[in-house]
């Protein structure tokens, strides 16, 4: 029986991909391990082999087609003995297990938005293009190089690998090696170069390929960058960004699925945010760069590929410590940041089939947080369930339920509910992967719960 | 007591393929207005650290206080071949490398006493201390730190191209700290404008060399870089200059970084509080008397014919009333006010 070629999964996050070309055509006798097609991501390109060995009996998906889902049949191979007759029988599919690149089965985002975000951005009126969060990363640094000399961009695979999430793509031909800094891998010592240039005055984006690798340099970020404007008495600062992915992507394991934002958050000396959307992460890098403190920009990996209206204006920033109403309601506040504004989305929609209406608050920033959007929100609802992908102790949560202690008690009508990532090290096993997360159902649990229903 | 300037201490230099070397740097053409100025400066260093030590003593200075008598050559030799545009970076032993710099004494000791006209408004402490005028920045608490700040000023100096480069100090200790070695791959892979200036004293904290460094040759230190090493005597300001005058040029001249390790000693211990268990009294009065560099200076000056008795005693009155003036600054100056507690946390936009 012929044997499907399916559109393999290059990385754990790829949904869909490009069919670059092929290697090989119709009749072409193929090896095990011959390379048959090359397929490009929004990461990279990559070349799809052979498993069995056969001739290609029909190419399904030609080359030069885009966004092919994973999974997706791409050709057909006749095994030894078959003729092109077999073609008409149904092919055989390769049993998941069997192919090493098969998708994941981890909680990736469905690829086309579920749930549709109404505007970019209440006050701003001006165009807009449909851009990924990467590609409105990516605008954001290439305006603000524009604008500022001083501004350059540092980290692993920055420059001539375009990115190891290709968030930079294009910055090195536009601005040339000076400014586009491929470093060795190295974090704890280009952290601290990029925060003594910033001592001289220049204005560094300090890439981390994910926050995970952001610890080993965690004592230029806190003891030099966030303090010595204390130290100094005022007379010198660290004007830097270090911005990345935080959090868990998909079947990573632990010691690449953790969410530092309340680590940073915890820090007097740094402003930290955490963008949503493609806006979010436009207007934000902007404000960050041109902020003159150190601030932490926690991205994540599996929002980079998630198409947004982003506003174009290249003045559109958004101030820090401004929370965002993403969807309003009477009966519960669900407040998130970064992905999990997503998952409160979702969770949203499915309580208002039940008569819910929830109130959904992006807080975009951590540091400083918009305690005020928080209460004024409480202060109509009267509960309130906090949702984010870090550990439980000492949270963006556990900060959240004290705040509105302070600021809100006398109008709760529920204890604060906190919806947070298992207190565990993220496990690779999709299940066990799946159970530490928060998912939009939990969320919808736990706001039902602190209605009493 | 030497009575004249002695060559340095050489050593093998079995890593020539790096360009790594053990200099002998031996000054010549002596004007008497510059032996004068570094006697000057190196007075006034030990006096300062002196005054700083009895301040402590007293308890109106308190929590850490690293004094730098005895390795007064070092900074005074080397900030001698600085320009204007170039940046000054070390870690906690900084006192004698922000007056070498040119920084007020006032503010310097005010801050040690924590007073709001110290140079950080009394909220750094001896450690931490800048001057964005002077060009020094910092004064750092964690040991290994300033070294790849260091290279991003140098980053910075190469970016603008304003010509300057970068003296980068730091200890035999911190010589250890992994972060070092990222910094030399970074400074040597983009040939950056830096000198890394090892100031070996025998110790860090209380561990001898030898028993912290599998090899004390820290001069070669960046032979896996390709980074050239000089091995200096730190204790004789006039080597330290003219090695810092040859390195200096190469370094501005685009060259790439430089290994400097300057042979020292520190007289008083650690910190304040240092129990002195890991060497003999005799090792340090050895040293003093046999290598102190503001000694070795005067008896040049004197023996050499340079100056006289009374121009040093000029100076050394004038010392002491910068330092006495400091101390009373220092102890009549009043604490921050308590509204400085929520201030210089973050610019505001």
């Amino acid at each position: 029986m012929p044997v499907e070629v399916l559109m393999p999964a290059l990385s754990p996050t790829m949904t869909e991909g490009k069919l670059a070309k092929w290697l090989k055509n119709e009749g072409d006798t193929v090896k095990s391990g011959e390379v048959l097609a090359e397929i490009e991501t929004d990461k990279a390109t990559m070349e799809v082999e052979a498993v069995d060995e056969g001739v290609v009996g029909r190419i399904l998906i030609a080359a030069g087609s885009e966004h092919v889902a994973v999974n997706t049949p791409i050709a057909v191979l006749l095994l030894e003995g078959e003729g092109a007759e077999a073609l008409a029988a149904p092919a055989a599919r390769p049993a998941p297990e069997a192919a090493p690149q098969a998708a994941p089965a981890a909680p990736v985002p469905a690829a086309a938005p579920a749930v549709a975000v109404a505007v970019a951005e209440p006050e701003y009126t001006g165009p807009t293009t449909t851009q990924t969060v990467r590609e409105a990363l990516r605008d954001a640094m290439a305006e603000e190089m524009r604008r500022d000399p001083s501004v350059f961009l540092m980290g692993e695979e920055v420059a001539q690998y375009q990115g190891a999430y290709k968030v930079s793509q294009g910055l090195l031909d536009e601005f040339g090696p000076k400014r586009v800094v491929d470093t060795p891998i190295t974090e704890m010592g280009f952290a601290g170069l990029g925060v003594g240039a910033a001592f001289a005055g220049l204005r560094p984006i300090v890439e981390f390929m994910t926050f995970n690798f952001a610890m080993q340099a965690i004592d230029h970020i806190i003891n030099s960058a966030a303090k010595t404007l204390y130290m100094a008495g005022g007379q010198l600062g660290a004007p830097i960004v270090f911005r990345g992915a935080n959090g868990a992507a998909a079947r990573v394991g632990a010691q690449h699925s953790q969410c530092y934002a309340s680590w940073y958050a915890h820090c007097p000396g740094l402003k930290v945010v955490a963008p949503y959307s493609g806006a979010d992460a436009k207007g934000l890098l902007k404000s960050a760069i041109r902020d003159p403190n150190p601030v932490i920009v926690l991205e994540n990996e599996l929002m980079y590929g998630q198409s947004f209206e982003v506003p174009s204006d290249p003045e559109y920033l958004i101030p820090f410590g401004k929370a965002k109403i993403e969807r309003v309601g009477q009966h519960v506040t669900i407040v998130a940041f970064s992905r999990m504004v997503r998952l409160a989305l979702e969770a949203a929609e499915t309580l208002a089939g039940e008569g819910i209406e929830a109130e959904v608050i992006n807080l975009r920033s951590l540091r400083p947080l918009d305690t005020a959007t928080l209460v004024t929100s409480v202060m109509k609802t009267n509960r309130i369930v906090s949702v984010e992908e870090g550990w439980p102790i000492c949270g963006i949560g556990s900060e959240i339920a004290a705040l509105m202690m302070e600021q809100a008690f006398d109008y709760l009508d529920a204890p604060v509910h906190r919806v947070t990532g298992a207190d565990v090290p993220l496990p690779y096993a999709a299940n066990l992967e799946r159970l530490a997360l928060p998912q939009a159902e939990t969320i919808v649990a736990a706001a039902k719960s602190v209605c009493y229903r | 007591m030497a009575t004249e300037t002695k060559p340095a201490e050489t050593k093998s230099a079995a890593g020539e393929e790096a360009g790594t070397q053990a200099k002998t740097a031996t000054a010549q053409a002596i004007e008497p207005l510059e032996l004068l100025g570094y006697y000057e400066q190196m007075l006034l260093i030990r006096r300062f650290e002196e005054k700083a030590g009895q301040l402590y003593g007293m308890g109106l200075i308190q929590g850490f206080c690293h004094l730098y008598i005895g390795q007064e050559a070092v900074v005074v030799g080397l900030q001698a071949t600085a320009k204007e545009q170039d940046t000054v970076i070390t870690t906690y032993r900084d006192h004698g490398h922000m007056l070498a710099c040119g920084m007020d004494a006032k503010g310097v000791m005010a801050e040690l006493t924590g007073r709001r006209g110290g140079y950080s408004k009394g909220k750094g402490g001896s450690m931490h201390m800048f001057s964005r005028e002077k060009r020094f920045y910092g004064g750092h608490g964690i040991v290994g730190a300033s070294v790849p700040l260091g290279a991003g000023l140098a980053f910075a100096h190469r970016y603008t191209g304003d010509g300057g480069i970068n003296y980068c100090y730091y200890g035999d200790g911190a010589a250890n700290q992994g972060q070092v070695y990222e910094a030399y791959n970074m400074a040597a892979l983009w040939k950056l404008p830096i000198i890394f200036i090892i100031e070996n004293n025998r110790y860090a904290m209380g561990t001898a060399i030898e028993r912290a460094s599998a090899k004390t040759d820290f001069y070669r230190r960046g032979d896996a870089f390709g980074i050239p090493g000089m091995i200096v005597d730190g204790m004789n300001v006039l080597d330290v200059k003219a090695a810092g005058e040859e390195v200096a040029a190469k370094v501005r001249a685009g060259e790439g970084p430089y290994v400097m390790e300057l042979q020292t000693y520190r007289y008083r211990g650690h910190s304040m509080s240092d129990p002195a268990k890991y060497r003999t009294k005799e090792e340090v009065s050895e040293v003093r008397k046999t290598s102190d560099p503001i000694e070795r200076l005067r008896a040049l000056i004197l023996d050499g014919g340079y100056s006289d008795e009374g121009a040093l005693k000029e100076i050394d009155r004038k010392v002491k009333a910068i330092v006495n003036e400091s101390a009373e600054f220092a102890q009549t100056d009043p604490e921050p006010d308590p509204s400085e507690l929520y201030t210089d946390i973050l610019i505001e936009a």
